[in-house]
């Protein structure tokens, strides 16, 4: 998994049906200090965060269509798992 | 997924026969902020997307999902149409 920052989200009513009633996150990759790490990508959010919360992002298709949408299946490489509140490093 | 902006299509007609009636895209990866990130790929395409629309995709062996049963190979799908993208402004 890798650490990330909420940073906005994405509207779009035309999409692969697996995707409907899942909010669609931007999510900035970040270091444990929290200095950017990368672009920006998208990941379904399945434990209600928001714009500003740190994150842990599953990066993997059968993990992040499980946990965003209930089975595996579908086409999603990326969901968030979990609210970070605090790094220890 | 990401971000990408359709920039083209590839015609191809001798092929793996499996992506047979399948559209290909040439599409250019975009950050959050809707820049230029990365080369462009080719992309199937899933949802009806055209030249000049903004799209995410989905990558990987998932990336062949929506056409299932059949079987094609993708690791570069388009899975939605973007309508909006909101950024927070950095505090």
């Amino acid at each position: 998994m890798i650490l990330a920052r909420v940073v906005g989200n994405v509207v779009a009513t035309q999409k692969n049906d697996r995707y409907e009633g899942s909010r669609i996150l931007v999510v900035q990759p970040i270091e444990p200090d929290g200095s950017d790490s990368g672009s920006e990508l998208l990941a379904l959010d399945s434990v209600d965060a928001g714009v500003g919360d740190r994150v842990i992002v599953v990066r993997e298709g059968w993990s992040a269509s499980t946990s965003a949408t209930g089975r595996p299946g579908a086409a999603i490489d990326s969901t968030i798992v979990g609210v970070v509140d605090t790094i220890e490093c | 997924m990401q971000l990408a902006r359709v920039i083209g299509t590839v015609v191809s007609t001798v092929k793996n026969q499996s992506l047979e009636g399948r559209k290909l895209l040439v599409i250019q990866p975009l950050d959050g902020r809707l820049r230029d990130s990365g080369k462009p790929i080719v992309a199937i395409d899933s949802v009806g997307a055209g030249k000049g629309e903004t799209v995410f995709w989905c990558r990987g062996r998932e990336a062949s999902f929506p056409f299932v049963p059949s079987e094609v190979p993708s690791d570069c799908t388009i899975v939605g149409i973007v309508d909006s993208v909101f950024i927070a402004q950095d505090e």
